[in-house]
């Protein structure tokens, strides 16, 4: 009896395992694909046979060195400074109007969050035209610092996963600090804060992530404005019809260069993603 | 509001006083510094109305009635262009300045309410603060003043106003045949919407087209990635299974790499010369490539499938923390009652698993209906058609939307569209949102 419950198991165990390795082999299908390609001698993105003839990491090489058409080097500088000052300002802003909407009373409290869940509802893409225009008016379009500005203005409408978490420190650990008279300045920076690391990285990855990801809005602020690009809207440019026989294997080269430390990133997230998405619905 | 009125009447001259001159009140009762902010706020003001706003306002009801001129140069026999009005600068800082105006009143009827408010206490002879004491109450009492004034600052400017303003191209006929500065545009009233609904046959028909295939396309795409996702989540978590978080993390890698990259290069792969078709034909399975990104029907499938690969990693990690959370008590009280491995599966985890991820749900469904990046880095929409205006057989509205923003300039008929999603998109959250009472139940574990 208990003979055949064991034989039952390891036949379950190994039917699962392998059922596991063929949808793992193909959801890393493509990933392969991209880390073969970006190696592939041959250029052009169409190739009539599926291995590679020959391999070479200069791909890698012009991707760093060749600046003419297309500057690398200077759009990963770009993007990373976008991204490092909007995920200050994001991160910040976020978390104070978290902490202001989990913890403090007033009277247009209920007021201001539902108008914020409401914008909200307004599909992104229909203002970008009016804030390139705005920004042009203020003089602004076409640099970095209104990528800054868009990627971190509406840092007000995304406070729901880290209002959640606050909601789930004790409120008696403010009225103790209160207690001991404790402003409530001091209880944000002192007891909210520290005790709300998984939150504060959380909201910083997601923030930093965002400017190496989005192209649209650099499309539409950057224009043509080669310099200024990030690596998302440069490699973009890589592959449109005139480039993308010549720089399909370099595209690749880059994609790799930075999904790397995306994917790093990301996997660091993915048990504060976990407890985000949850979080508003068991924690109420 | 009631005491307000009544301090305000018993107010002596210098709270009347603060109608006209911002910050009278305050100086009287010595909180200079304080009434030469408001002071300072109320000239700043009439200096940027009168001196930048008003230029803009006063054509805020024709959008400007000068179009630009090519003039006859006798002097240098050539035509030069006479600059006339810009539409949509008149209607960006029409906006601006009608929003800067709403928070100088509210700045004014603050003025009076504190200057009522310092003659009653200076006439019950209390205690006044000073100005330190009033900067550490916005530490304290009025902290969330502080925190929020430079969020809802950059909110206003970067999400409030440019809603406001295109919202109101809506009712505009900004479009590329009325670009500014070139050409004026003006108010046409709802003609976008009678276009769209009953006036213009094509518009119509591509209207109710793509708004069918979105709903279509974000269920598929919703339910998929639901049911899937939890089976998976479920093998992952079975107890037989070694190694969790490796299994993990390989369906994670794929949707970690930028969507513009990894879609970019499926959308490559599906070409007619692109690695899925050659593929094929090496394995002797088609003789001729498949049109995966032309052909309606196949393209709307591929698009479904593909989106599968992107979400159900997302769905996995979801049901991966809720598998993990479910109270343990129920199973073992479910034990004792007799319940074998499928009837606790049915009766507790399936139902807490449906429970729990409701929200996240109609999140991801609101979430798929505004789905960009799969549909316009895969097929961009297409294949394209000429019973559509502008638009193709897999165009959400949103891509829609980017289109005619982008490509056809159309921006009073793309205001249009981006009002209706919001309509569906609040109707949808809404309704989910009120039903849920999470809101309700927000202090519960404080």
């Amino acid at each position: 009896m208990k003979h055949s419950v064991n034989k039952r198991k390891l036949r379950a165990s190994i039917g699962l395992h392998t059922l596991l390795t063929v949808l793992s082999i193909l959801w890393m299908l493509p990933v392969f694909w991209l880390l073969i390609s970006s190696f592939r001698k041959e250029p052009g993105a169409y190739t009539p046979y599926l291995w590679p003839k020959a391999f070479t990491l200069d791909n890698y090489v012009r991707l760093f060195t060749d600046t003419r058409l297309f500057n690398f080097p200077r759009w990963f500088m770009n993007t990373l400074f976008v991204a490092v000052c909007s995920c200050l300002i994001t991160t910040i802003l976020t978390l104070m109007v978290a902490y202001v909407y989990s913890r403090l009373r007033f009277k247009s409290r209920r007021a201001i969050m539902n108008i914020s869940l409401i914008l909200g509802m307004f599909p992104g893409f229909m203002s970008m035209i009016a804030i390139y225009h705005f920004m042009k008016a203020i003089g602004l379009d076409q640099t970095l610092l209104a990528l800054i500005l868009v990627y971190s203005g509406g840092a007000a409408l995304n406070y729901y996963i880290a209002k959640g978490f606050f909601d789930t420190i004790p409120k008696s650990l403010d009225e103790a600090a209160t207690l001991d008279g404790a402003s409530r300045h001091t209880i944000f920076w002192k007891i909210i804060l520290p005790n709300s690391k998984p939150i504060v990285v959380n909201t910083a990855i997601n923030a930093f992530i965002a400017p190496w990801v989005d192209f649209i809005f650099v499309s539409v602020i950057m224009k043509d404005n080669y310099n200024n690009y990030t690596v998302a809207k440069g490699l973009y440019t890589m592959v449109d019809k005139a480039n993308i026989y010549q720089y399909y294997t370099v595209f690749c080269a880059g994609s790799v260069v930075v999904a790397i430390p995306i994917v790093l990133l990301f996997i660091r997230l993915q048990k504060y993603y976990v407890a985000g998405v949850t979080g508003g619905a068991t924690k109420g | 509001m009631k005491r307000f009125w009544k301090d305000f009447a018993e107010g002596d001259l210098w709270v009347k006083g603060s109608c006209l001159v911002m910050g009278l009140g305050c100086l009287k009762r010595r909180q200079i510094v304080k009434g030469l902010c408001y002071l300072a706020a109320e000239i700043l003001f009439f200096l940027f109305f009168f001196g930048f706003g008003w230029k803009y306002l006063s054509h805020f009801l024709t959008l400007g009635e000068n179009a630009q001129l090519r003039v006859w140069n006798e002097d240098m026999q050539i035509y030069q262009r006479v600059p006339g009005d810009n539409s949509m600068l008149i209607l960006l800082f029409s906006v601006l300045t009608i929003a800067v105006t709403v928070l100088f009143v509210c700045l004014w009827v603050m003025n009076l309410k504190s200057a009522a408010r310092l003659c009653q206490l200076e006439k019950a002879q209390k205690h006044i603060p000073s100005f330190r004491e009033d900067g550490r109450s916005l530490l304290n009492e009025r902290f969330h003043v502080t925190l929020l004034a430079a969020p809802l600052t950059t909110l206003l400017l970067f999400t409030v106003l440019p809603i406001i303003f295109m919202i109101l191209i809506a009712f505009t006929n900004f479009d590329a045949n009325h670009q500014p500065p070139g050409n004026l545009f003006t108010w046409t009233g709802l003609q976008n919407v009678t276009d769209i609904f009953l006036g213009n046959a094509t518009k119509t028909r591509t209207f109710t087209g793509i708004l069918g295939w979105t709903i279509v396309w974000a269920i598929f795409a919703t339910f998929t990635n639901y049911i899937f996702g939890m089976i998976l989540a479920i093998i992952i978590n079975h107890k037989l299974v070694k190694a969790k978080k490796m299994w993990r993390t390989w369906f994670m890698i794929p949707i970690a790499i930028p969507q513009f990259v990894s879609l970019l290069l499926v959308s490559r792969a599906l070409e007619p010369t692109g690695a899925v078709n050659v593929a094929l034909m090496e394995l002797g399975w088609i003789k001729t490539p498949l049109p995966f990104l032309t052909d309606v029907t196949l393209s709307r499938v591929v698009v479904i499938l593909v989106n599968m690969w992107i979400g159900i990693p997302y769905t996995m990690m979801t049901f991966s923390g809720v598998l993990m959370n479910v109270p343990e008590e129920l199973y073992e009280s479910a034990s004792i009652d007799g319940a074998g491995p499928v009837r606790r599966f049915i009766s507790i985890t399936l139902p807490y698993m449906i429970f729990v991820t409701a929200p996240a749900t109609i999140t991801t469904f609101v979430g798929n209906i505004n789905n960009f990046n799969v549909i316009y880095l895969l097929t961009a929409g297409g294949p394209a058609s000429l019973d559509y205006y502008q638009a193709g057989k897999t165009d959400l509205l949103v891509t829609w939307l980017y289109k005619l923003t982008v490509d056809q300039h159309d921006y009073a008929l793309a205001s249009t569209i981006g009002i209706f999603i919001f309509m569906i998109v609040s109707i949808c959250s809404l309704t989910v949102y009120n039903r849920t009472g999470a809101v309700k139940k927000e202090d519960m574990f404080q």
